[in-house]
């Protein structure tokens, strides 16, 4: 069967597509941003470091702080050039103090 | 292997019966108890949060790496959260080995990593107020 390319007509709206993660906070960042978890919504292809920007809007404190936060998506580490996907979890961690 | 989070006094007993098995000729366990100063302030309780499922994989990596390295068939580890009480354990770990070296390191490796890069964080309470205890020098990076 011929594949056939969708009319015009049926194209998706002309809004960039878009991704929705949820962002997790703990210890002085959860005080400082005075929650645990927040649903944010971002361009796809963003970076952590495109979250970080967005949370710093509403939160500046957030950006000198940044430079001593980890990061993890799904629980593993990951540095703050990593893209995002749909539906990821994204943990903002400072540094710990288990023991 | 235990590995766990949890919110109540942790059992130690529990724990090196864990790591006593019949192979093995010494049991090195470590706790990490509640000081009632830090750098002299009194203090008068800890309180201590994770990002429990993260926390549990990664003690639960630590505990494989240390099993692994030094050929192990027996180690537990538990770390508390909430409110502890000066002198409660907040941290306890058990390393059963064929011989004591084994032990010893095994048992160092799991604290000194834990310290590292666990998703915990400990909070210390003064008379007048609290702070989250973030040293910058214990921030995780990506393996």
């Amino acid at each position: 069967m011929a594949r056939t390319k969708p009319p015009p007509s049926k194209s998706p709206p002309a809004s960039p597509a878009a991704i929705s993660v949820r962002v997790l906070f703990f210890a002085s960042l959860a005080d400082l941003m005075g929650e645990r978890r927040r649903s944010l919504r971002l361009a796809a292809g963003a970076t952590i470091a495109d979250a970080l920007r967005d949370l710093s809007l509403d939160v500046p404190e957030l950006a000198a702080r940044a430079p001593h936060v980890s990061f993890a998506v799904n629980e593993t580490f990951v540095s703050a050039d990593a893209a995002l996907s749909d539906g990821d979890e994204l943990a903002l961690i400072p540094p710990v103090s288990g023991g | 292997m235990i590995v766990e989070l949890t919110s109540n006094p942790i059992d130690v007993p529990r724990l090196i019966d864990h790591v006593n098995k019949p192979s093995n000729g010494g049991i090195c366990t470590f706790l990490g108890v509640v000081r009632d100063n830090a750098e002299g302030r009194p203090v008068v309780k800890l309180g201590y949060e994770a990002y429990e499922s993260m926390a549990v994989t990664q003690m639960r990596t630590i505990v494989e790496e240390a099993m692994q390295r030094w050929n192990l068939d027996a180690v537990a580890l538990s770390h508390r959260t909430g409110e502890l009480q000066i002198g409660e354990a907040s941290v306890v770990i058990a390393v059963g080995a064929p011989h004591r070296a084994e032990a010893f390191e095994a048992c160092r490796y799991i604290i000194d990593t834990l310290k590292t890069r666990v998703p915990i964080w400990k909070k210390e309470f003064f008379q007048d107020g609290a702070v989250w205890v973030e040293p910058v020098s214990s921030q995780p990076s990506p393996q």
